[in-house]
């Protein structure tokens, strides 16, 4: 356990102060709710990862990772825990379908609707409702890709991948995005962090570019002056896209199954690929800011897990 | 209540519940003129303070103690099925010492979860797979590894379905306390024991499959179109013992059940998984396509021969098919054979799958 919690309840069960035994502090936990897959076994590693990450924290008294595609489903998870207080985000990278049907509906979200969140497509934060099949609370949070932290993750993202902690001067770094005609909202998580990150004035230039529509990744050299560019797919886990389709589209590679270098030449710019924004440890840090936008007693549980996954030092992009 | 050991925290915690009594498991103490009552099935005898603290050697004492101070959690799964584990609700307190004392185990799934008797009335816990009772296995503690390791089965393919009957061997949780086994089957069969706990309680919530189809949105809406007969051929496909491990007990609606057998598992399945979904949408998209009468010369033995490959496909046993057992039909040689002889560009028998294609060409 190890937190401190406002809450104080009966969790122990009515018949335990019989025998004299204190009262316990009201349990909650943390629910990482991912996509999953049935044909990839690496599509679940992130939302496990970053679990594992929360979980060392000791900032909830339950962590839980719950998929659309693996066990336990969004249907059953809530059932698995014993705390009454519920955080659940949603390790997708935009609002929209998922984030605004199948979760709420999966967990029997009872009075849920989009509109609760009030937002334009990257600013949902977080609602508290009931879900109708257990006798929980369930603050339902906006999803991590729109998070104002995962603008630190993209820079930290592109630390990570240069080996340079102050990389930035001489860098240009493109954001990239899925892009369908599907879902507004998917370009504009992208077009969010671009900006945010254009506007800390880190690097040289900032563009956000996509896989299906314009401006494509395809022609990434020539959306920027800078001869060193580093490339940052926003997406939750590594898989087709960011392993096969986002190289060879890029001409990093003509076959992804032989590999490509980091950096690789391109056109004459160097292009730093970077693999999935999700899997870098300070997505970790993103949750648990989710969670304690909802109200998550987490103590100092985020500076704890900055530290710990290399986001200590970073100057929050955007303020 | 810093006892130093087991037994005196069992001690404090008596003498500290006496005066509120104790009802639990054969044992009742309770307050009785300037003493206490102290009764089990087998004794029954009037103590001091000081008496009770020495009866906290006590397989009754003990027993209370590990359930009230050490699981608690009333009402949970995780108590009910760490209580099940030792027959709880059926064996004596003495009964159930025996048994642990050389450890208890039982099966859930392909698991064998044993619970051992420990210090102070403690229990311990281990859970492998139940073919490697007895056999020297890599141990592990950290309930989070159980993730990875049971991520892919024996021969090193992916598992999407947790509860299919593949479980990989070579390992063993042990040394586990109640919570930490608890985590450790949760993440090898998810929600099994919190669904087994609602179904014992008689509040399993079932989704049939009307109620399951009926609230797909997006790519799967259209499993809502299965027909009846189609629902019974894929839950034959992927719900029977041979392929998942929970007792189906969803049905095509409230009123309408189907035939195929609910297994004979220990957990329920409450509504179709999302595995069943996705396959029923590929059913779905092929029931739309009308029969049509093809004309194939086979021989009988070729007949048979396509027979026993669907057979061995569908029994996914094409891997124990050895490389020169040329008798059997889905041996590789044999379906080369067939595929050099009757296989052509248009197919099976040089008949093209839509002969209105190849009209031009007769």
């Amino acid at each position: 356990m190890g937190r401190n919690s406002p809450f104080f309840g009966d969790a122990a069960g009515s018949e335990v102060p019989k025998d004299g035994s204190p009262q316990q502090p009201c349990m909650q936990a943390l629910v990482i709710v991912g996509h999953g897959s049935h044909l990839n076994p690496g599509s679940s590693d992130p939302a496990f990862t970053h679990a594992d990450t929360i979980r060392a924290s000791g900032a909830f008294d339950e962590v839980r990772e719950a998929f659309w595609k693996e066990e336990p489903s969004f249907r059953e998870v809530l059932r698995t825990l014993e705390s009454e207080e519920v955080y659940v985000v949603p390790l997708f990278i935009s609002e929209g379908y998922f984030t605004e049907q199948v979760i709420p509906r999966e967990l029997r979200l009872g009075d849920w609707d989009p509109g609760n969140w009030d937002s334009d497509g990257t600013d949902a934060d977080h609602v508290t409702l009931r879900a109708t099949d257990v006798d929980k609370t369930v603050h339902y949070c906006g999803p991590v890709g729109t998070h104002d932290s995962m603008s630190d993750v993209i820079v930290q993202r592109a630390k990570s991948v240069t080996g340079d902690p102050d990389v930035g001067d001489g860098f240009g770094l493109a954001v990239v995005g899925h892009g369908t005609e599907r879902n507004e909202n998917s370009a504009k998580a992208i077009y969010y962090h671009a900006d945010r990150i254009r506007d800390s004035g880190r690097f040289e230039e900032v563009n956000a570019l996509f896989m299906d529509e314009d401006p494509e990744v395809d022609d990434v050299t020539e959306f920027f002056d800078a001869e060193d560019v580093v490339v940052v797919p926003l997406f939750v886990a590594d898989g087709f896209h960011t392993q096969e389709d986002i190289p060879e589209d890029m001409g990093l590679t003509d076959d992804y199954r032989t590999g490509y270098d980091v950096p690789a030449e391109v056109d004459d710019h160097r292009i730093w690929y970077s693999g999935a924004v999700g899997t870098e440890p300070l997505v970790a840090d993103v949750v648990l800011e989710r969670a304690a936008d909802a109200g998550a007693d987490v103590g100092d549980a985020v500076e704890r897990v900055r530290e710990e996954t290399g986001g200590a030092d970073a100057a929050s992009a955007g303020d | 209540m810093s006892a130093s050991t087991p037994i005196e925290a069992v001690g404090d915690a008596l003498v500290d519940a006496a005066d509120a009594g104790i009802d639990f498991d054969g044992l009742v103490v309770e307050p009785f003129r300037e003493a206490y009552r102290w009764q089990t099935p087998e004794t029954e005898a009037v103590l001091t303070a000081a008496e009770l603290r020495e009866h906290a050697d006590d397989p009754y004492a003990t027993n209370w103690y590990y359930w009230e101070h050490v699981v608690e959690g009333h009402d949970t799964p995780r108590r009910a099925f760490l209580r099940w584990l030792e027959a709880a609700d059926d064996l004596t307190v003495p009964e159930r010492y025996d048994e642990l004392r050389g450890g208890h185990t039982r099966s859930w799934g392909e698991l064998a979860v044993t619970a051992v008797l420990s210090r102070g009335g403690r229990r311990r816990y281990e859970v492998r797979h139940e073919d490697d009772v007895g056999e020297d296995v890599d141990s592990y503690t950290d309930p989070l590894e159980a993730r990875h390791l049971v991520k892919h089965d024996d021969d090193g393919r992916y598992r999407p379905l947790s509860t299919a009957p593949s479980l990989p061997h070579g390992w063993a949780f042990v040394d586990l306390d109640g919570s930490d086994l608890v985590q450790t089957v949760d993440y090898v069969y998810p929600a099994t024991i919190a669904n087994w706990h609602r179904e014992r309680e008689g509040d399993l919530d079932v989704d049939h499959w009307s109620d399951a189809a009926g609230r797909q949105s997006g790519i799967y809406g259209i499993v809502e179109q299965l027909d009846g007969d189609a629902l019974e051929w894929a839950a034959e496909a992927c719900c029977v013992d041979s392929q998942c491990l929970k007792r189906r007990e969803w049905d095509e609606s409230e009123d309408e059940e189907l035939d195929v057998p609910r297994g004979d598992g220990e957990f329920p399945c409450r509504e179709p998984c999302s595995l069943f979904i996705a396959a029923a949408r590929k059913f779905t998209t092929l029931e739309r396509e009308d029969s049509r009468e093809y004309t194939f010369e086979l021989t009988p033995a070729e007949k048979e021969q396509l027979e026993d490959i669907v057979d061995a496909v569908a029994a996914g046993r094409t891997d124990e098919i050895r490389e020169a057992d040329v008798n059997e039909g889905a041996n590789r040689y044999r379906a080369r054979f067939l595929r050099a002889k009757r296989m052509d560009d248009h197919g099976l028998s040089g008949t093209p799958t839509y002969p209105e294609d190849h009209e031009d060409e007769a």
